[in-house]
């Protein structure tokens, strides 16, 4: 079998746009809302979110056949814990401030949805290397969505981007004002409805 | 013979396995890396030393030699930490503070002049609101607003804090919009660290 068969590539696609993890299925909403309100914890919480995604689906794949089918749920926590575990150590020892910022939402990852669901819908009936790209697929997804709010919401509530300023400060002189709303979760939620709308009117096409 | 997946047997070994081999897993991991996490705290703290002095956006290596420059000697009375430290000539003491924010512990550095004034201040947390408690940390501007204040008044009562309409702006600082019950928390934090500590 192909690497890069047809059937592959779709799997690693879907996630993208038709099965989108949060604008199609509107999974892993909490912490989409939670850690968006600047870019770079964002960006890391979304590659974080990717990486486990990725291992934890390939991992239930290899060992799939030898799960007792009474205990899966237990037995899949445990590997996504174990990961999220990992993850928040390295993250602690390589990207320290990082990680202060994300405080207790590298935790959570544990109970996003969209690992449980990726986990139970596809790597249980599928081979390692399908798995691993659905991982990717819906991690990136996840990642993408997360990235999009997160520059709106920097941007437009404290002016800047990854911490550096964007917007001029002749604009402020002028009476600009940074929108004190878009730090706040609420803002997240609305601007997270706005993206779905936009991929709904524009993007989604029928399978 | 194919395995019977769903006998008991069968799933105890399996659950007892996967336990055994996931706590070596972990316990691995965090032995290899507990002294790098160790060496980020160390350095987070002396970063937060160096912001309650004013000296703000220096990296790793930057803030150690700064620190080992500035800082002289550290003392520690009743689980408060106190730092004794000299810039450009003058004797600056810093104090650790800790108290209670809205939905977790607040803690706190500040720098003391040999007036008994504010030098400067910084204010860490560990779970307020984005945007709104979580301010004490992220605005420098806030933390700015301490500078020059007087801390304690003849008696030695701590007179430095944190109201929502400032009358004496010689000892009372603005409270963050939105955070009241975090600027309540700074406000309680200051009193109950600094009280006796007058010189």
């Amino acid at each position: 079998m192909a690497l890069f068969s047809k059937q592959n590539k779709e799997v690693f696609t879907n996630p993208l746009n038709v099965d989108h993890p949060i604008l199609g299925q509107v999974l892993g909403i909490c912490s989409a809302l939670a850690v968006t309100s600047q870019l770079k914890p964002a960006i890391v919480m979304g590659l974080a979110v990717t990486v486990i995604t990725a291992f934890s689906n390939t991992i239930i794949s290899i060992i799939r056949n030898t799960i007792p089918n009474r205990i899966r749920i237990v037995v899949q926590l445990v590997v996504v814990a174990a990961l999220v575990t990992i993850v928040s150590q390295i993250l602690k020892a390589f990207a320290y401030d990082v990680s202060v910022q994300l405080s207790v939402y590298v935790g959570l990852i544990i109970t996003n949805c969209i690992l449980m669901g990726r986990l139970e819908a596809f790597a249980m009936q599928n081979k390692p290397w399908p798995s691993f790209l659905d991982g990717v697929g819906n991690g990136l997804g996840y990642a993408m969505i997360l990235v999009i709010v997160g520059a709106v919401r920097e941007l437009l509530g404290r002016g800047s981007l990854l911490g550096f300023q964007i917007i001029p400060d002749a604009c402020y002189d002028f009476g600009y004002v940074n929108n004190g709303m878009m730090t706040m979760p609420a803002m997240a939620l609305i601007l997270v409805g706005c993206v779905i709308w936009v991929h709904r009117a524009y993007f989604y096409k029928e399978k | 013979m194919k395995l019977n997946t769903n006998s008991n047997a069968y799933i105890i070994i399996y659950s007892a396995v996967m336990v055994v081999i996931v706590a070596f897993l972990l316990a691995f991991v965090y032995q290899a890396l507990k002294p790098m996490q160790d060496a980020n705290v160390a350095l987070d703290v002396k970063k937060q030393i160096l912001y309650s002095l004013n000296i703000r956006n220096l990296d790793g290596a930057e803030a150690e030699a700064k620190y080992a420059e500035v800082v002289k000697t550290e003392k520690e009375d009743h689980s408060q930490k106190v730092y004794e430290c000299q810039i450009d000539g003058k004797n600056i003491v810093v104090v650790s503070l800790k108290g209670m924010g809205l939905w977790g512990g607040i803690s706190g550095y500040l720098a003391v002049d040999e007036e008994g004034k504010v030098f400067g201040a910084y204010f860490n947390h560990e779970g307020e609101t984005a945007g709104l408690g979580a301010e004490i940390k992220d605005s420098q501007e806030w933390q700015e607003k301490f500078i020059g204040k007087k801390i304690w008044d003849e008696q030695g009562n701590v007179v430095l804090s944190v109201v929502k309409k400032v009358d004496n702006p010689e000892s009372q600082v603005d409270c963050v919009t939105g955070a009241t019950l975090t600027s309540n928390g700074v406000d309680a934090m200051l009193k109950d660290g600094l009280k006796g500590l007058k010189k």
